[in-house]
This record gives structure tokens, C-alpha cells and sequence, in this order.
């Protein structure tokens, strides 16, 4: 199934739960904020969440802000 | 230790000055910035990482060793929806429920979407963050702010990385005379330093400032510029500073002086 992560679509084998999918893609330890279909997902959310065909992630992390 | 010398958001401040953390040469340079500056908080953001990315996490490792207060914006949202999940997203990853909010109506200008930003407002309040929300020197859109639930308000300057400075001093003057209670700070378009001293003077309660120390020529002498300018403000604030007249007034006495005339007289 195809998943599209910040903006690029990503191939990813059906079917899997968000926490697999953010270890599979190297996110693991890094300090990111998850929205799934524009949605927030809390942390504590990742190990339920099943992905499906077509959803839309939107994975964040600290950067340099005024 | 410097003891604290201002309650804000629930936290014990040292300096009246906030500081932004983008556009500066290095995060070296950004850190000797902020210490030398003497800003105990400091604006973040959230961006897109890419999976082989860590720049986020040297970032924010960066900032975690200055110890310092984080007020994570919500930049470059244009609507609601946006605004509400970018500061969720904040509120999770760096674990505070500071929010500077942002949306943007004017993509020339950067100006706030005065109504779409009260609308953000009244949702993030009611979920428990404290709004610091990035405004318009506006009465009528600062009321509806803080019918929201803001205790805080920061008022733009002038458009944010222009450094015009204060541009509608009066209007900021009326909104500080208007909110004796609410804690105001001038956000955006500040300069130099005398502009960060005239919204001191006007009793603002602090000055954010980004632009103006990032890209001066040497970014951490003019940290330490806009911290000393910041406390220079307030004092002055503080001591009142004496009314404006028209004519001169001699500040030496003239009874006494040689060739004193007694009577008004005009030169030969």
C-alpha cells in the first residue's frame, strides 16, 4: 500500500501499525510528532493506530523557530 | 544566580527579553546568542524530518543544554485546523503547554488573520495551553483574545523580519493603558535595540526579537545589546519618565549666574 509521508508517498507492506511503520522508516529515538489524515496521534496511540492504503502522515521534529 | 524579576505562563523569568532561534549562522553562534543576550525563553518550531534527517535532534539537544524556557510558534499556518494540530504536535514533543500562535493572513505582510487566530485561540485555550498569540496592535481583536481565555498578548511591532520598529506607537500605548493586567509583549519587526527600548518604555512587559540579532554582523554582541536594552526600558519605565514641553526650560539655575537680567529680554 501506498502511504504518503510529508508530502512523498512511501510503498509499505499491508498491513502495519504507525509505531512499526516509524521504526521501519529510521524515526525510532528521534523526537517527532505524528499527524495521521491532519490529525494529531499522541505517542501512547502508535502501537493501535493500523495504517491504511492512501493515509496521509505528517512526521515533525524540533527546528529553528522566531 | 539572577533572581527573578517576572511571572509569566506560570514560570519565573531573570529577562524581560524573548528571543527567537532561526537565522543565525550556527547553532554555536545561535547559543552564545542566547546566553549572552540573557533570554530565558527562546522560540521553537516544528518541521518536516526526513527519516536519515537528524537535524532536529542536534537542535533540540542544542537548546536543551541552555535550559531555558521553550515557546513553540506555529508558523506558517493559514488556517484552524492547522494551527490546532501543529500545536498538539508542539505541545508533545517539547513537553510544554507554551504556545505561540500564529496565522498568518497575509502572506506579503506575515500580518495575523485576526479572526481565524481568535477562533485558533478559543480551541487551544480550552484544551490547555497558554496562548501567547502573535496579533495585531488591534483593541477590538486583543478583547476577543482574551474573552478567549489569553492572559498574554503580543502584539506585532511591524511586519516580523522587517526591523521597522514600532509603527503605530499610539495604538500600542492605547492597548498597554486599555490591559494594565495582562501581560503584553512586542512581537516582530523590532530592529535595534532603541526600538526594544521604546516598547519597554511604553510599559510593555518584554520584547521577542529574532531578525534583529540572527543577522546582525556579530549576532552575540547584539544579543547582549537587546538584553541591556530591555532592562534599560524598564527602568526607565519604572522611573517615569519627565513630560514633553514645547520650550526650553534651563536645567542650570539662572539666579546668580554673571550678567543675570532679571527681566525677559531678547539678544542685542
Amino acid at each position: 500500500m501506498l502511504i504518503e509521508v510529508n508530502g512523498e508517498k512511501k510503498e509499505l507492506n499491508a498491513p502495519h501499525l504507525l509505531a512499526d511503520a516509524i521504526n521501519h522508516w529510521g524515526y525510532a529515538g528521534a523526537p517527532i510528532a505524528v499527524a495521521h489524515n491532519d490529525e494529531f496521534v499522541p505517542r501512547t496511540r502508535y502501537a493501535t493506530l493500523q495504517l491504511q492504503d492512501g493515509d496521509r502522515l505528517e512526521i515533525v521534529s524540533p527546528m529553528q523557530g522566531g | 544566580m539572577t533572581a527573578p524579576i517576572w511571572e509569566v505562563g506560570g514560570h519565573s523569568l531573570t529577562s524581560r527579553l524573548l528571543l527567537g532561534t532561526a537565522r543565525y549562522p550556527s547553532l554555536a553562534v545561535l547559543q552564545q546568542a542566547i546566553h549572552a543576550s540573557g533570554a530565558g525563553v527562546v522560540t521553537v518550531s516544528l518541521r518536516r524530518e526526513s527519516a536519515e534527517g537528524r537535524a532536529g535532534s542536534q537542535f533540540w539537544n542544542t537548546i536543551k543544554e541552555l535550559g531555558v524556557q521553550v515557546l513553540p510558534n506555529t508558523a506558517g499556518c493559514k488556517t484552524v485546523k492547522e494551527a490546532v494540530t501543529t500545536a498538539e504536535m508542539a505541545r508533545e514533543v517539547f513537553e510544554t503547554a507554551w504556545l505561540k500562535l500564529e496565522v498568518i493572513g497575509d502572506d506579503y505582510t506575515l500580518q495575523p488573520h485576526p479572526f481565524l487566530l481568535v477562533e485558533a485561540a478559543e480551541q487551544l485555550c480550552r484544551r490547555g495551553f497558554e496562548v501567547f498569540p502573535y496579533t495585531t496592535e488591534d483593541l477590538v481583536v486583543a478583547e476577543r483574545l482574551i474573552q478567549a481565555g489569553c492572559k498574554i498578548l503580543m502584539p506585532w511591532g511591524a511586519p516580523i523580519g522587517s526591523g521597522q520598529g514600532l509603527n503605530n506607537p499610539y495604538a500600542l500605548r492605547v492597548l498597554r493603558a486599555r490591559y494594565p493586567e495582562i501581560t503584553l509583549i512586542v512581537d516582530a519587526g523590532i530592529g535595534k535595540p532603541s526600538h526594544a527600548i521604546a516598547a519597554m518604555e511604553l510599559g510593555y512587559d518584554g520584547v521577542l526579537v529574532n531578525t534583529a540579532v540572527a543577522r546582525a554582523t556579530d549576532p552575540v554582541q547584539m544579543g547582549r545589546a537587546f538584553g541591556l536594552a530591555v532592562e534599560a526600558g524598564r527602568l526607565a519605565y519604572q522611573a517615569g519618565a519627565m513630560p514633553v514641553q514645547d520650550l526650553a526650560e534651563p536645567s542650570t539655575p539662572v539666579t546668580g549666574t554673571p550678567f543675570w537680567h532679571s527681566s525677559p529680554g531678547r539678544n542685542p
